[in-house]
């Protein structure tokens, strides 16, 4: 399948009447039929994808003005609400969800004249790091079948590299858009916390949840940015945003990016480090400014993750009872039994495991020990983050310290699976922003590289992104 | 800090079904005696932080810096109705989700 042109061509080629925004969603659910094998999509939307599409070249043939996005296609990963098919999060027990309203997310984008032609696979309820806790199926890496794309948003990262889409949107709470962008060359882009309404998007840990896009480049990643960003009333955790994210011109030079010793040191792949060494030295000759900065408390950024993280994700899904939604066992003789079947049937193993750990140091005995230890560990890791800012614009370093791993070289050891979220985490207990770009292949499997800022300034980040992109 | 090494060092196969049944969980035979080694092991890794010093700071439980978002108190329409937000409940009677009795 060929690329896409970029967002901004398509949306204007449609706007223009060049091209139709038919066409266009035609093109996609070709792609998708084709590169079928790879199992990255859940459910095709193809109904009503063709009944906007054909409303929209309508509109537009009658002279109406439309948006920015107008006829561009997309894949949303599949624990966003969305209408045209169920909204399953890869779980059994939301198997058959038809959601009744979409997430503000989706509806923003709708409003540019985008259109979600399909939904992706994930680890069910986005807990995972390959697409391997997917209820329903394993996604395979682009470059290479017998491995993993990453997670959770694995099927949202393999449908852009696949060209099924010119963008997908996915969640990330501890490195889940940028861990599966690292794994298959994609863009992948981890707003500041609260810049994009979560509202209709199944919650996993909401103190670390955001959302954001996954595309080709750092300006098309920028425009969907655009698209979705900014206060929602429905979500109460939204901040504000900048006027626009679409500018992007800035010069490299001056900048001030500081590289993360932390995870330039032990545990990352020799051939992983030199992709991203080479990577500094181009932006050194760019005319940036780099320093080595040490963030003393980051290699226990993930142990604090993995109490916070399981703690929120047995509350979120404690709304899992068999009562109001989703799979209910229907011989239960009461209540209880109804509760306890329901989510002992629908749930996977995962889910079950995640629930158990944070029943576990949310308990009473426990809570100090555990929960309010990490959320006070927490408070360290940002106070050196924003020591961090003080002195440079920008932290640098890889977004995993391996490429993609082989299906199964993980599942029977959770432990060793959670590790590769080490160095994506800290952004998202922290807040700030970060974004993985691609830099170069090691064996044919491609290198991610991760840049931070400090918290609100999504702008600048994107804008050393693109620049950055450039260069290699 | 010998406490946790203790709290640890129980992680038995009655702690997970403790655990399971505060949970609302079920487990097969086979889940108790995996999560019971995984569990221990998870737990084992996260026990790191006992050691940091955390003298003078305050625990972080969201990193916005809002405080008190309110929104007017008033019925909004959003084009849904009772009966589309119904559709996914296993049981209707009347407009109302029916439950398994409760004694």
């Amino acid at each position: 399948m060929a690329a896409w042109p970029a967002i901004t061509d398509i949306a204007e080629g449609v706007k223009t009447g060049r091209l139709k925004a038919v066409e266009q969603v035609k093109q996609s659910l070709k792609a998708i039929d084709d590169a079928a094998e790879y199992k990255a999509i859940i459910a095709k939307t193809e109904k009503r994808a063709l009944e906007r599409a054909e409303e929209l070249d309508k509109r537009i043939s009658n002279g109406e003005t439309v948006g920015r996005l107008a006829g561009v296609p997309f894949i949303a990963k599949d624990n966003f609400l969305a209408y045209g098919a169920d909204t399953t999060a890869a779980s059994n027990i939301l198997k058959g969800f038809d959601a009744p309203y979409q997430a503000t997310a989706i509806e923003r984008l709708e409003d540019e004249g985008a259109i979600c032609v399909a939904k992706a696979n994930l680890d069910a309820f986005a807990h995972g790091s390959s697409t391997e806790n997917s209820d329903f199926f394993t996604t395979l890496n682009p470059h290479d079948k017998t491995r993993v794309p990453g997670g959770s948003s694995g099927g949202s990262a393999t449908s852009v590299v696949l060209d099924m889409v010119p963008f997908a949107i996915g969640t990330d709470t501890g490195g889940s858009i940028r861990q599966p962008a690292s794994f298959t060359g994609a863009v992948g882009y981890k707003p500041t916390y609260g810049l994009v309404s979560r509202s209709g998007v199944v919650a996993m840990a909401s103190s670390t949840d955001v959302i954001g896009p996954l595309a080709k480049t750092t300006k098309d990643a920028a425009m969907v940015l655009d698209a979705m960003a900014g206060q929602d009333t429905l979500d109460s955790t939204t901040i504000e945003r900048d006027d626009s994210y679409a500018d992007l011109s800035a010069s490299l030079k001056g900048k001030k990016i500081g590289v993360i010793k932390e995870y330039m040191s032990e545990g990352l792949d020799k051939d992983v480090k030199k992709q991203i060494d080479e990577a500094i030295a181009k932006l050194k000759e760019a005319g940036v400014e780099i320093s080595e900065v040490s963030l003393p408390s980051l290699p226990l950024a993930l142990a604090v993750y993995y109490i916070i993280m399981p703690a929120e994700v047995s509350s979120n899904l404690s709304r899992y009872d068999g009562q109001r939604f989703g799979y209910t066992y229907e011989k239960a003789k009461d209540l209880d039994e109804s509760y306890s079947k329901s989510r002992s049937k629908g749930f996977g193993r995962e889910a079950k495991r995640r629930i158990m750990i944070g029943t576990y140091v949310l308990s009473s005995g426990y809570y100090d020990a555990y929960y309010k230890k990490a959320q006070t560990v927490r408070t360290k890791l940002i106070n050196e983050f924003n020591e961090a800012f003080s002195n440079v614009d920008f932290l640098l370093g890889p977004t995993t310290p391996t490429t993609a791993f082989k299906i199964g070289e993980n599942t029977d050891d959770p432990l060793k699976m959670y590790l590769s979220d080490i160095m994506t985490v800290a952004a998202n207990l922290t807040g700030v922003p970060a974004i993985s770009i691609p830099a170069g292949e090691v064996d044919g499997l491609p290198v991610g590289l991760q840049l931070m800022a400090a918290q609100s300034r999504d702008k600048q980040l994107l804008q050393l992104a693109k620049a950055a992109e450039a260069l290699w | 800090m010998s406490y946790n090494y203790h709290i640890m060092a129980k992680f038995t196969r009655e702690d997970v079904l403790k655990l399971a049944k505060l949970a609302k969980l079920e487990l097969s035979d086979d889940e108790v005696g995996s999560f019971a080694v995984e569990l221990k092991e998870i737990l084992g890794y996260v026990e790191q932080l006992q050691d940091v010093d955390i003298e003078g700071l305050e625990p972080t439980s969201q990193v916005t810096g809002l405080t008190n978002i309110t929104r007017a108190d008033e019925v909004v329409d959003y084009g849904v109705t009772p009966q589309e937000l119904l559709k996914n409940v296993p049981a209707v009677k009347d407009g109302q989700i029916k439950v398994k009795r409760v004694l």
